[in-house]
């Protein structure tokens, strides 16, 4: 009884991240004086991409590399959970703890790099080892945090640590623990991929990077997966930061919000080399992250 | 510049000396003295700046004249040194030793023209034409016209106005 | 210390086919380290040319529909600029134009994308990188063409080096005429696609796939220094 409750709320994590997605390249447009995409474009996007005629593989690695990537976004939404207090909506995070979701967010790329390897194209090569060294350094601070909220609360367990922060803002870890929360929110702009740290698939200067060679079917797993691991990190954050959510309507408005700020980010400032944003990622966010092991 | 003519003049047999504007002349030389000329012109007289090489192509006379501009940056000043060689197995000395990118128009006048410049770097291969195997395009007795409608599948249909005829017509129809 | 080479070059017949044939695509006879020799023929054995296959609409009327439907509101671009026409496309994703709006989009690699933009004049050259892009393309695919050189030659027609007639060498879906065209004559153009997707007559892929012999041949007769597979995807 269980996976159907977990396939129910993968549904609806799927369709609110991909409206979300649609919403916020509105939002974007509106911010360059643009109408921008009709809101349902990236469900158009999506049944394109899975109804393009031919298709080829250029081997088992290239044709795993999406199934990989999916996996980790999936992986996460198994072991997170969505609704504080609901045993539907829980999914199965009684067995697994955060690590495990740390685990699920680095494999996916890990896989895309075994997949873009093998698509050979030179492009998506540079893409994903900007994308894994990047995402490298991302790691460090977002281990600092959780690190230190782990020590704030005594456990990995993601419930508890939403249980240790109901009743009121002021319990939130954004209250008790504000230097692991600064940490954490200045990786998540790494996370996201938006500007100013999206040299990843820069569009102009590297054309798309990791996904060049996908398409088609292949593509639109690649797409499932973004909605899915956007959405999933931002409720990450959420359960871990602010103080998670208790119905649906606090979670739609609380990752939202959480994801908006990257966005917004990236609306406002331009892009960094890669050199840059490593440099970025191991001077403030990392520092942030040792004070907050220190001061717990 | 009258200065720097008269300097050349002592030391180069110079055939033909054209004043263009007050800071843009054009000197004629034999085929033999236009690399020494050039070398002077850069070394001596400090026209560092090369800007083009350029060929036209007097096919009544069998020949080929070859335009050689140079630029004086500090000073301003326009030199062009102009040459006739035979049309017929045409070649030239290759003057990549002075600027590098000499090459680049010569290897543009192989392809072009036909005009070899022998040790140029690169001079034999494609430069905007791949797998050319016609007469080369820029010369006169080659009929563009001909080889479109032969090669490029023409849309029939297709009429042409003489531009000074047709504004006649349409602007003074009573005369 | 000179690298020792395991591979002889077989040198080429002087047929009129191997005129410009590339030095690094000749036949080369390899030795393995176990001794046996074996031929390599770097245009058969490194690419993959088997020829393109007609791919049959989904048999469901309703569901192609849906399908062309979306298509249809879903574009993406290839952003393959040739001739002057290039420069008029980029204003279609300011502020002015928006083509967003419509579900126009562009995108940086061939794979990805539907709707190749044949931007004005062709040269010998450039038609060779056009045609490599448009194989790699996947299928449904369209093709737009602007300005009167893609159509005629335009003011190029008596040209030595630019092609008259697009649709010699590649199925085209919409001509956008003009010398160039604005981008509301091209944004007129994307509205006559999407009205040719959703009727289902945006089957150019398939065109090329039927006629593949008759298209081939028209592009070997002009681009003469070949030096790539049949059909390169």
């Amino acid at each position: 009884m269980k996976i159907v409750y977990v396939l129910l709320g993968l549904f609806i994590i799927i369709n609110y991240g991909l409206l979300q997605a649609g919403v916020l390249r509105r939002i974007t447009a509106r911010v360059g004086k643009r109408i921008g995409v009709p809101f349902y474009q990236p469900y158009i996007d999506l049944i394109k991409n899975y109804a393009i005629r031919s298709q080829f593989s250029h081997g088992v690695m290239f044709y795993l590399g999406p199934v990989f990537r999916l996996s980790g976004g999936v992986g996460i939404f198994l072991f997170m959970p969505l609704i504080f207090g609901n045993e539907i909506f829980s999914n199965y995070s009684m067995a697994g703890d955060l690590i495990l979701i740390m685990y699920f967010m680095f494999i996916g790329m890990l896989g895309m790099a075994l997949g873009a390897g093998e698509g050979g194209h030179p492009y998506s090569i540079i893409g994903i080892t900007r994308g894994l060294s990047q995402f490298t350094t991302v790691e460090v601070p977002f281990t600092l945090a959780v690190i230190s909220i782990a020590i704030q609360y005594q456990t990995l367990s993601i419930t508890e640590i939403v249980a240790a922060q109901q009743g009121g803002i002021m319990h939130w870890t954004l209250m008790t623990n504000p230097l692991a929360t600064g940490a954490a929110m200045l990786s998540f702009l790494g996370m996201m991929m938006y500007a100013p740290f999206n040299v990843v698939n820069a569009p102009q200067e590297n054309p798309l990077g990791p996904p060049t060679e996908f398409h088609g079917t292949f593509l639109g797993m690649l797409q499932t997966n973004r909605v899915i691991l956007g959405v999933m990190e931002a409720i990450l954050f959420m359960n871990l930061f602010f103080g998670g959510a208790t119905n649906w309507g606090i979670l739609f408005i609380k990752a939202f919000l959480i994801y908006f700020y990257p966005v917004f980010v990236g609306a406002v400032f331009p892009r960094y080399r890669i050199d840059q944003s490593i440099r970025w990622f191991l001077y403030l966010p990392t520092a942030l992250g040792i004070l907050a092991i220190i001061f717990i | 510049m009258k200065e720097i003519i008269n300097n050349i003049q002592e030391k180069f047999k110079i055939s033909e000396v054209t004043e263009q504007r007050e800071n843009q002349y054009f000197i004629s030389v034999e085929k033999k003295d236009t690399i020494q000329l050039v070398t002077y012109l850069k070394d001596i007289e400090k026209f560092t700046n090369f800007i083009l090489l350029t060929a036209v192509d007097w096919i009544e006379k069998g020949q080929f004249q070859l335009t050689y501009m140079l630029n004086h940056p500090s000073k301003k000043l326009d030199i062009g040194v102009r040459t006739f060689i035979e049309r017929e197995n045409a070649t030239m000395d290759s003057a990549h030793h002075l600027w590098e990118h000499v090459a680049t128009f010569q290897r543009e006048l192989k392809e072009m023209f036909g005009i070899d410049f022998p040790g140029s770097p690169r001079v034999d291969e494609p430069f905007l034409l791949e797998g050319w195997d016609n007469i080369p395009p820029m010369r006169r007795d080659f009929d563009t016209k001909k080889y479109s409608e032969e090669t490029y599948f023409p849309r029939p249909g297709r009429s042409t106005n003489d531009p000074a005829e047709h504004m006649k017509k349409k602007l003074y129809p009573n005369e | 210390m000179a690298e020792e080479k395991n591979y002889k070059i077989i040198q080429p017949d002087n047929s009129e086919e191997n005129k410009f044939l590339k030095p690094e695509n000749y036949k080369r006879e390899v030795t393995a380290p176990d001794g046996n020799t074996f031929i390599v023929d770097p245009l058969n054995d490194y690419f993959c040319d088997a020829k393109p296959q007609p791919h049959a609409p989904n048999t469901i009327k309703v569901v192609e529909k849906f399908l062309n439907w979306a298509r249809s509101q879903s574009i993406w671009v290839l952003g393959f600029g040739t001739g002057c026409g290039s420069i008029e496309i980029y204003p279609l994703m300011t502020p002015r134009f928006d083509a967003y709006r419509f579900g126009v989009q562009q995108r940086p690699t061939p794979r990805q994308s539907n709707l190749m933009i044949i931007s004005g004049y062709l040269s010998v050259k450039t038609l060779k990188r056009a045609i490599r892009s448009y194989e790699q393309m996947q299928s449904p695919k369209f093709v737009m063409a602007l300005g009167s050189c893609t159509i005629n030659g335009g003011m190029y027609w008596d040209s030595y080096n630019t092609i008259n007639r697009l649709d010699h060498y590649m199925p085209v879906d919409v001509y956008v005429a003009g010398c160039m065209p604005r981008p509301e004559a091209l944004l007129a153009g994307f509205m006559e696609l999407k009205k040719r997707i959703r009727e289902g007559k945006g089957e150019g892929a398939n065109q090329y796939a039927e006629n593949f012999d008759w298209y081939k041949a028209n592009q070997k007769k002009i681009i003469k220094d070949w030096n790539m597979p049949d059909y390169n995807w």
